[in-house]
């Protein structure tokens, strides 16, 4: 594929629309350019999802099974089949290929997310029956129906759902692939470093037998998703912590944000700790530590120095390599300045008493390594003498992480927000309250690492819930 | 100089061009003479030759010497007396104060006695009677309060024998919600100025021509589409509207899906310059927007972003730079925050042009761009 002279249309429910605004799509190291995206502008959105329930009723007239076998079909074509992208054609490997080279993401991690994306559609039908805890999908298609002899009733609570995507995990892309199976429309905003994963699911999906009518995709800025947002009844927005705490509450926009997952050893198993190790390098070091799952805290009452010197001396050889290098473990920051602006953030934080890079005892120069125009960060650990630190409780997009000393008596209380929580104890107590902590999201008891999701189980609250009402129904015969 | 992109020649250009520019000269003189005479200057400019130490009177002889002044400070127009900015040779008549800004802290002033009555009566005579027809009325669907442009569009219906209906609009809290992410108020505020346009659309008022910022327009033509009813089946035959997020692709999708057959011209201006119109655009040059302003009361330059006495080449992205040369106000050298491609002349506007204008990209971050 010759992607310098790709260009990406706006998709209108499906129709391409060349825009007379472009964004250029570079690749990070060399700044040529890979691609040229439309840019949707607000207004046309707005107009666009007056057509919203169109895209429901398109999908209406296909019954679930039938869309979930498609969902399948999807994720085959996705992997092995050379689609359309844009006015061009791409095979799976210039796929990998075009999405390392804009988001700097080395290539066998690119293929890796693949395979995620591709499993969620293949297993669609398994994920649906535990996401809806065994309801029968006529159900939700037809809106109310009998379950172990109690009449229920679902409401959709809008025909299409909104996605404004981040650029920097492709793995994302996984909590809303099943959407379509649910009968509801797509709206995508995609990263303005990776519109390639919604445009080649989309046109999986179309290959596959979707309406085109049930999907937009909408490349753009700021105002795009926020025109996005205020069109959509139901939303899925990804972004830092300020984006998480402008919509949280809000209805019709469930917030993707930092993780700050963690692991938290107990007294009863602290002693241990070096049992532990390759839970804790793989939580913090997998997908070059970009995802919300990656491990960002270690907590526990003693050894966290022992702890901490331990994970650096595992860490210290990661160097870049070039993304197509097999090995390669390492993701490159594409936006300029992001990394020294990490870098220097990190670097005030340490000023604070009980704060120590441990890591940079174990390597030879600075956190930050220079190739060409991309900068990459190297795995970074941070010892916290105790929780009162500032960066005991931040997390970066690269391999971060803080161990922090804290009692166990009052470690539950002070973790703060965590999505995954991985948790080695056996007391029956410290579980009872692990597992009543709200502040806790996913919780893992027992060696498994915070990035091994079971995609069977909800992600940060169940989408049936988030898109579905439940409500009372009755009829009587007239 | 390149050729004119309406098809003049280059020589009948090239006379247009240098007439222009001797009367701009000209111009520069009168309006220098009268800013710093002591019998019609006003205080703030005296008092700057005083501390300047030299005499613009008798150093200043053509716009090119106005970059003598460097640059024109932002902050000097905020705060009091505004009565310092009044010209002795115009004191006495009634003085009217417009602000720019002011979502946080002290606004700019710029203090006006009948300039916006002559820019806008000068921008008229650029309007179609075919689209904005004589003895009309209007809709001013933009910012009141405070700002010049309220009062500028009634007087323009008035001047063309019309009368303005205008909605309430407080563009300081719309940014004020934005930066709060009260995104549902903002919801319900844009809806409580729409249902005031459509309550006055409905009203049997006649209302033919418009102005509208693009993000009113937009949401106007969406709220009457799910009406069943469009701009134009509403009785709107002409728009003006501005603002930099007037892009060639805004412009496109605006006459493709939302104004149904509506004549539209963009402007770019602001309280401190006036009113720049725009050359012709659609389908034939890819909606491109040129911008040319009112010379010679008042000049945009397209200058380099390190350095602002320093015109940027053709075709080349700079900075705007506004200078305002009328006898009510003097402000040479205003570096704007927008950014923009510097255009030839045209046999419309025998002067430099400016297209693709947007936020300056070293303040576009932070700026947050409400109605406008």
């Amino acid at each position: 594929m010759r992607t310098d002279r790709l260009h990406l249309p706006v998709l209108r429910w499906g129709e391409p629309y060349t825009s007379l605004d472009v964004d250029p799509v570079v690749h990070f190291l060399t700044g040529e350019p890979i691609a040229s995206v439309s840019r949707a502008n607000g207004g046309l959105i707005a107009r666009d999802m007056r057509q919203a329930q169109r895209a429901r009723d398109v999908l209406r007239r296909i019954p679930m099974d039938e869309l979930v076998a498609r969902a399948a079909r999807a994720g085959e074509l996705y992997m092995n089949a050379t689609l359309p992208m844009g006015d061009l054609t791409e095979t799976p490997d210039e796929f990998v290929r075009a999405q390392s080279a804009s988001t700097g993401l080395p290539e066998r991690m690119c293929r890796a997310n693949m395979k995620k994306n591709a499993f969620v559609l293949a297993e669609m039908r398994g994920i649906l029956t535990a996401l809806t805890r065994g309801l029968a999908f006529d159900v939700l298609s037809r809106g109310h129906g009998e379950e172990r002899g109690v009449p229920v009733s679902f409401q959709v609570q809008s025909p299409v759902v909104g996605l404004v995507l981040p650029s920097n995990s492709p793995g994302v892309h996984t909590l809303w692939l099943p959407i379509i199976s649910l009968q509801i429309g797509l709206v995508l905003k995609p990263g303005p470093q990776e519109p390639w994963t919604p445009y080649r699911m989309a046109e999986a999906f179309f290959q596959a037998g979707i309406p085109r009518a049930a999907i937009s995709v909408y490349p753009g800025e700021g105002d795009v998703g926020a025109a996005v947002l205020e069109n959509c009844g139901r939303n899925l927005i990804f972004g830092g912590t300020a984006t998480v705490d402008r919509y949280r509450g809000s209805p019709k926009v469930q917030a993707h944000g930092p993780g700050f997952s963690k692991i938290l050893l107990g007294d009863d198993q602290v002693d241990r700790w070096e049992q532990f190790l390759d839970v804790m390098v793989d939580s913090v070091f997998s997908n070059s530590g970009r995802s919300c799952i990656n491990c960002s805290g270690i907590w526990a009452s003693r050894h966290t120095r022992e702890i901490a010197a331990a994970l650096a001396r595992r860490l210290a050889a990661v160097r870049p390599l070039p993304p197509d290098h097999p090995d390669a473990s390492l993701a490159a920051f594409t936006v300029p300045g992001a990394a020294d602006a990490i870098s220097q953030a990190i670097d005030a934080d340490l000023q604070a008493p009980g704060a120590t890079d441990v890591t940079a005892q174990y390597r030879d120069g600075p956190r930050i390594v220079r190739q060409g125009r991309a900068d990459y960060l190297l795995p970074t650990v941070v010892h916290c003498a105790s929780p009162d630190a500032a960066i005991a409780k931040k997390e970066y997009m690269f391999p971060f992480v803080t161990v922090v000393e804290c009692p166990e008596a009052t470690m539950v209380d002070a973790i703060g927000p965590t999505l995954v929580c991985t948790a080695m104890t056996c007391q029956p107590e410290l579980r009872q309250r692990l597992l009543d902590a709200v502040q806790i999201d996913r919780l893992n008891l027992g060696p498994v690492p915070t990035t091994q999701l079971n995609w069977f189980q909800p992600h940060e609250g169940n989408l049936i819930d988030f898109l579905f009402r439940a409500r009372a129904f009755q009829s009587a015969e007239l | 100089m390149p050729a004119s992109p309406t098809g003049q020649s280059d020589r009948a250009l090239g006379v247009s061009v240098r007439t222009a520019r001797e009367a701009l000269d000209a111009w520069v003189r009168e309006v220098v003479d009268w800013h710093f005479n002591p019998a019609s200057a006003c205080p703030f400019w005296l008092d700057y030759a005083k501390r300047a130490g030299w005499d613009p009177r008798s150093e200043i002889a053509s716009f090119a010497d106005l970059k003598r002044f460097g640059r024109f400070e932002d902050d000097w127009l905020r705060g009091g007396p505004v009565q310092r900015w009044i010209p002795k040779g115009l004191a006495g008549k009634p003085a009217f104060v417009f602000e720019t800004g002011g979502t946080t802290g002290i606004p700019k002033t710029r203090v006006a006695l009948e300039d916006f009555r002559i820019d806008y009566e000068l921008f008229s005579a650029t309007l179609a009677d075919e689209y904005f027809p004589r003895g009309s009325n209007w809709l001013m669907l933009g910012p009141s309060g405070p700002r010049r442009l309220r009062l500028s569009v009634e007087h323009l219906a008035q001047y063309r024998g019309g009368i303005c209906f205008c909605v309430d609009l407080d563009p300081r809290w719309v940014i004020k919600l934005i930066k709060k992410g009260w995104t549902e108020h903002l919801q319900a505020y844009k809806d409580h100025v729409i249902d005031q346009a459509v309550t006055i659309l409905q009203a049997g008022h006649d209302v033919r021509c418009l102005f509208a910022t693009p993000k009113l327009l937009e949401a106007l033509a969406i709220r009457l589409e799910s009406m069943g009813t469009t701009i134009r089946k509403a009785g709107i035959t002409g728009i003006f509207s501005g603002g930099t997020e007037f892009t060639p692709q805004w412009n496109r999708f605006a006459h493709e899906e939302l104004l149904d057959g509506a004549y539209m011209t963009p402007t770019y201006g602001n309280t401190l310059m006036g009113l720049a119109a725009s050359a012709p655009s659609g389908p034939h040059n890819n909606y491109k927007i040129t911008y040319y302003a009112p010379q010679p009361r008042a000049v945009i330059e397209v200058v380099d972003f390190d350095d602002p006495d320093k015109l940027v080449d053709y075709g080349q992205t700079g900075r705007v730079r506004l200078t305002t040369l009328t006898k009510e106000f003097f402000m040479p050298g205003f570096v704007e925050r927008d950014e923009g491609e510097r255009e030839p002349p045209c046999d419309l506007y025998p002067w430099d042009g400016i297209s693709g204008v947007r936020p300056y990209r070293g303040v576009a971050a932070t700026t947050t761009v409400g109605v406008y």
